[in-house]
């Protein structure tokens, strides 16, 4: 049983999953934001990940923008199917198009519920 | 200082009611994409798009001496185009580079009209009625009052056949669309008021322009909205952009600019030095020394990332020798393609160089243009 997701300021959400993993990636808004991914940089497994920086990119037909990780950990999995098929994003940002998989300790405290991050975004 | 208000189209309104996103282009709020830049892009090469292009601008030549007006003020032969007929022209500087490119349309004996981007068409409207005193010809800028929406795609054809067989056309059969030749132009009249349809446009698919009032724009849209059904989709502007970049047609701006000379950006055959006497710009194209000038090439590459425009371009040394203007991951092709401005000793078709690509060198080839040709 996977746990509510919890959103970053960059709009990345993380979903702790019963085996004590992390799976993160983009929000739908931020996939609306970007328009039509074409191209997702991901980092590779065994990479370490910090709440807060740079991870990789993602870039659409527009625009490439900074990917954050938003907990700190390892990354124990990398989607290969956005990497092949990076339009994933903007078709399922929450579920086929999640990004990476990673282990952690603890997740940071600031990271917003589902009603703190729709607020953010002033739906 | 306030900041000046953005023009709208006529078309304004529809495209808000379709749920477009918007951009500031040359000061027009025009749609960027109404859905999606991929699903607009496809649309073109396989079914039909319908383009707002309200905001280009339109110049109408009328006198005796119009086209010899034309042939002082741009760098082709103008006089020389027949009635009904289409040509791509440059306006030079008195130094020779680019201060447009246009499309001009002879429509009568005394008649042409010339279409200017947005960005240039004020001063392309000055300059062709400085250059135009002395000659017997009146110059009006009808920019304003004039709609311009294309519909470019293979079924094209079909769609505005079927939507100008409408009672409010007049002066225009199916047989004279369907017999329409590439650049040239028909003349007829939409609720009463003047219609160009012509058989150009910017994206290497069949395709029209279609130009009215700007009082008839929003009717003669939904006229071919309704013709077209599903098989003709609104398209943005960055449709626009991928689908001429994979064209191999430039961009004010990026390709064409004031310090750019036309052979450098390989359209030395725009320019009529043989076929007519002096015009603006004349001097400095004769006398130019092209001799190392950066050339512009057609780049292409695999994998996804694509140099954008700024990227600098680099031998497999790494020696820097150029510079992207236009770059994109080419929807139709599947892999990045480029235009860039290199020195001239790596231009062979075949020569291996290097992307930087946000820092990272990725591989690439020279390529002749265009990319993507309909087949």
């Amino acid at each position: 049983m996977t746990t509510e997701l919890r959103f970053s300021k960059d709009h990345e959400w993380v979903r702790v999953e019963s085996d004590g993993v992390a799976v993160i990636g983009v929000t739908d808004f931020a996939a609306g934001q970007l328009g039509d991914v074409v191209y997702v940089d991901l980092p590779e497994e065994g990479d370490t990940i910090t709440a807060g920086t740079e991870m990789g990119e993602i870039e659409s037909t527009k625009s490439v923008s900074d990917l954050f990780s938003p907990i700190t950990g390892t990354v124990t999995e990398v989607n290969q199917a956005v990497v092949d098929a990076p339009e994933l994003v903007n078709a399922s940002p929450f579920e086929d198009g999640w990004l990476i998989r990673a282990s952690f300790e603890e997740l940071p405290e600031d990271l917003l519920t589902r009603e703190q991050y729709t607020e953010l975004v002033g739906e | 200082m306030l900041d000046q208000p953005l023009n709208a189209t006529a078309l304004s309104a529809i495209h808000e009611g379709l749920g477009a996103a918007f951009t500031d282009f040359a000061g027009w709020q025009m749609p960027v994409r109404y859905t999606s830049d991929l699903a607009e892009h496809h649309a073109v090469r396989r079914s039909a798009g319908i383009f707002d292009l309200s905001h280009m601008g339109e110049i109408r030549l009328q006198g005796p001496e119009a086209g010899q007006a034309l042939d002082h003020a741009l760098a082709g032969k103008l006089s020389g185009l027949s009635v009904g007929r289409a040509k791509y022209s440059l306006m030079l500087t008195e130094d020779g580079g680019v201060v447009d490119d246009v499309i001009v349309y002879r429509l009568a004996e005394e008649t042409y009209l010339v279409v200017a981007n947005a960005g240039n068409a004020p001063e392309v409207a000055r300059e062709l009625t400085e250059r135009s005193r002395g000659h017997d010809v009146q110059v009006r800028d009808e920019s304003a009052g004039i709609a311009l929406i294309a519909v470019q795609g293979p079924a094209s054809e079909g769609i505005v056949v079927t939507a100008l067989a409408d009672a409010a056309v007049a002066g225009i059969s199916a047989q004279d669309v369907a017999d329409l030749r590439y650049y040239r132009v028909l003349q007829g009249t939409y609720q009463g008021a003047e219609l160009l349809l012509a058989r150009t446009g910017y994206t290497r698919e069949d395709g029209f322009e279609l130009y009215v009032p700007a009082a008839q724009a929003v009717d003669l849209w939904e006229l071919l909205t309704a013709a077209g059904g599903e098989d003709l989709v609104p398209c943005g502007l960055a449709s626009r952009d991928t689908l001429r970049l994979e064209a191999g047609m430039p961009l004010y701006g990026h390709e064409l600019g004031r310090d750019i000379l036309p052979a450098q950006a390989g359209l030395g055959r725009v320019v009529a030095l043989a076929a007519k006497g002096d015009f603006v710009g004349r001097a400095a194209i004769e006398t130019a020394d092209l001799e190392g000038a950066r050339v512009l090439v057609g780049l292409a590459a695999e994998g996804r990332r694509a140099g954008r425009a700024g990227s600098a371009v680099k031998d497999t040394a790494g020696a820097v020798i150029g510079e992207i203007t236009s770059g994109a991951l080419s929807p139709s092709l599947g892999h990045p393609v480029a235009m860039a401005f290199i020195d001239p000793d790596h231009a062979e078709p075949g020569t291996d160089l290097v992307i930087d690509v946000r820092g990272k060198d990725l591989p690439a080839r020279v390529v002749p243009l265009p990319f993507y040709t309909r087949d």
